[in-house]
């Protein structure tokens, strides 16, 4: 393989990770707070319909993005009520969210279908380490979002670890009923967790109608959301792991694009089935290994009820 | 002050137990039919539609039969796991596993008798749908390593291991490219009533359903299938081998599961291709719930969802996209879910205490 088609395999490897990473980095949020969702797919899909009907009919991206926070916030919302506030069961509820969004997007979707995408994000050229060789097609020739995306999984972490609401946010996830004992509203962390954990799922979906594709299809985003789910596993719930995994699963993505021109002979198949495969084997080995500062919340999955300790 | 205060049942509501799913089917019609009215169409002509196109006539109802029977079975071999609180949500993947041992029979033996090579497929799919439940049945029993996310990369390695077999080594040389595998021979396809679609699966998942009501209700086993879904430690102290009994119920949840597979190839599709289920696993998981894991129930529930998917077919001719029975779908389980609450908890108007 020359310099040239690496260099493309790894610049397509930043964008294939984005969407992943947007959308991992707002589930871990919200299982941290111990709040399973598995509507991702679904969060997604609905995000990436609002951006992109949105944007056609402003003409402004920044408003579609705008439409794709308020698509996933509402579709998290309604797994917030069903699952907090009326202690409904999280697996099935974000289940149920999946497959509504996938009828909610391809509804109105439907008259977009196959549209081009006319308003782009423009690539930003980083002045010096744009033109460094190599390097800076790779890394500094890209739209905003990528940059974003980094920006706001990086911010998670700080969040997470380095500032009491962080604390907050893990307490409740850990152990509510302590955290309620010590005065925190168990029921607003989380639903604030799920709610923007949703917003970031929108933008990833957005990311791919506005951007990656960039046009509209029915369930175009093709199970990325069920990669994000699987992604925050393999990164065992911390966002500085998720990066490293979104570029991961985003490099084998974008690999398996490339398999057959690059004159690799393995089945795309094979390759696809990594991430899962892989997240298996995480999940697996953390849990028999029985790491305190590596494993899933505590509380991850269960309804809080006060009366019930 | 006065404010709406949840209280905690001693028991179960029976009244609420059947007027909450009753209730969440009509609540989430009517939420789609603003939708729809929302949306410029006229709901009451699309409904007309699905009706007319589910059930309008013995066509209609022949094919809401077929589309009924996979979620039947899968909805069934999921409701077995639910019920000892092992969130299976693995049938799709399952379903593709027995579809593509099935398959295998199929094309490996030939033409023959039926009544051997029928039989052989259905073994050899609830066995590869046994082994893909078995290993997170496995690695629960052993090491509590969570079941929901297991079955569910599983389902995605499973679809793959499909695509790989039917874009590559199993592809029909004549089928111009398209992924499928060569058309079974006669004797591996499944006998049909009539002229129609309506195959020997739906008697198949009569039987399961009720050797599954048998079990469950009157033997010792599935006496401790409910105990230990109720509380592994009661289940402990009572003297009974949980771990044993969480990689049998997978097994069997995802062997059932497998015959759905099988069902439909043999059925249905005649070969196996690309997609040889689309969601019915998951679709399945709604049913069950919907049914509250009751085997008559879910048989009843499949045939509804059955009739709205065929339904969604029908309304495309009115320019409404399939994507309604979708949404429709996730909207009854919203109101279902959450209408569950009242099975657990009275809601009552108390007075606030001054703190």
């Amino acid at each position: 393989m020359d310099n040239t088609a690496l260099s493309a395999l790894l610049a397509a490897t930043m964008i294939a990770g984005t969407p992943i990473l947007f959308a991992a980095a707002g589930e871990l949020l919200a299982e941290r707070s111990g709040i399973l969702n598995l509507g991702v797919e679904g969060m997604m899909l609905v995000g990436a319909a609002f951006g992109f009907i949105c944007t056609l009919s402003t003409g402004n991206h920044w408003l579609g993005l705008l439409a794709a926070l308020a698509g996933g916030g509402f579709m998290a919302s309604i797994h917030g009520l069903i699952t907090i506030t009326l202690r409904g069961n999280q697996v099935v509820s974000g289940l149920a969210l999946t497959i509504f969004g996938s009828g909610l997007s391809g509804f109105l979707g439907k008259s977009y279908q196959g549209a081009p995408m006319l308003f782009k994000f423009e690539s930003l050229h980083v002045p010096v380490l744009g033109n460094i060789p190599f390097l800076g097609p790779v890394l500094f020739r890209h739209d905003p979002m990528v940059y974003l995306c980094i920006l706001m999984a990086a911010a998670m972490w700080y969040l997470l670890y380095k500032t009491r609401w962080g604390l907050t946010i893990r307490s409740v996830g850990e152990n509510p009923q302590a955290a309620d004992a010590v005065g925190i509203n168990v029921g607003r962390v989380r639903f604030l967790c799920t709610i923007v954990g949703g917003m970031m799922a929108g933008l990833g979906g957005a990311y791919i109608s506005l951007v990656y594709a960039p046009t509209w299809q029915e369930n175009m985003t093709a199970g990325r959301g069920w990669i994000a789910v699987a992604l925050v596993i393999f990164a065992l719930w911390n966002p500085s792991r998720a990066i490293i995994g979104a570029y991961l699963f985003g490099g084998i993505e974008a690999l398996t694009f490339r398999l057959q021109t690059m004159g690799i002979h393995i089945s795309s198949f094979f390759l696809a089935m990594f991430p899962y495969i892989a997240t298996i084997v995480v999940l697996v080995l953390v849990t028999i290994r029985r790491r305190q500062d590596a494993g899933a919340p505590e509380a991850l999955g269960l309804a809080y009820d006060r009366e019930e300790r | 002050m006065l404010k709406l205060k949840l209280i905690r049942r001693e028991n179960e509501s029976t009244m609420a137990r059947l007027i909450v799913p009753v209730l969440s089917i009509i609540m989430a019609f009517g939420c789609g039919w603003i939708f729809l009215a929302l949306s410029g169409y006229l709901p009451a002509v699309v409904f007309a539609k699905m009706f007319n196109g589910a059930l309008g006539s013995p066509y209609a109802i022949s094919e809401t039969i077929v589309k009924a029977v996979p979620l039947m079975v899968a909805g069934l071999a999921i409701s077995l796991a639910f019920r000892m609180k092992l969130w299976n949500i693995g049938a799709e993947g399952q379903i593709y596993m027995g579809a593509f041992a099935a398959s295998g029979m199929a094309l490996a033996l030939g033409n023959g008798s039926p009544y051997v090579i029928i039989p052989i497929m259905m073994i050899a799919a609830f066995a590869a749908g046994a082994l893909w439940g078995l290993v997170p049945g496995l690695l629960k029993a052993y090491w509590q390593v969570n079941e929901t996310i297991i079955t569910l990369m599983l389902n995605y390695v499973a679809i793959y291991w499909v695509d790989y077999l039917v874009f590559g080594p199993w592809k029909d040389p004549n089928s111009m490219g398209f992924p499928l595998t060569p058309i079974f021979s006669p004797a591996a396809q499944l006998p049909t009533w009539g002229d129609s679609r309506v195959h020997l699966g739906l008697l198949l998942a009569g039987i399961i359903a009720i050797v599954f009501y048998l079990v469950v209700q009157y033997t010792r086993w599935g006496y401790e299938v409910r105990v230990m879904g109720e509380s592994s430690q009661a289940a402990k102290y009572a003297g009974m081998n949980v771990a044993k009994n969480i990689m049998l119920v997978m097994m069997v949840s995802g062997g059932i599961a497998g015959i759905a597979g099988m069902i439909e190839v043999a059925g249905i599709t005649h070969r196996l291709q690309q997609g040889v289920s689309p969601g019915y696993g998951y679709t399945a998981i709604i049913v069950a719930w919907l049914a509250r894991l009751n085997p008559f129930a879910i048989i009843i529930v499949a045939f509804l969802f059955g009739a709205l998917l065929v339904g969604g077919f029908a309304v495309q001719i009115v320019g409404v996209s399939f994507s309604i029975t979708q949404i429709l779908q996730g909207t009854v389980l919203f109101f279902l879910l959450a209408g569950e609450i009242f099975l657990r908890y009275r809601l009552v108007l108390a007075r606030e205490e001054a703190v």
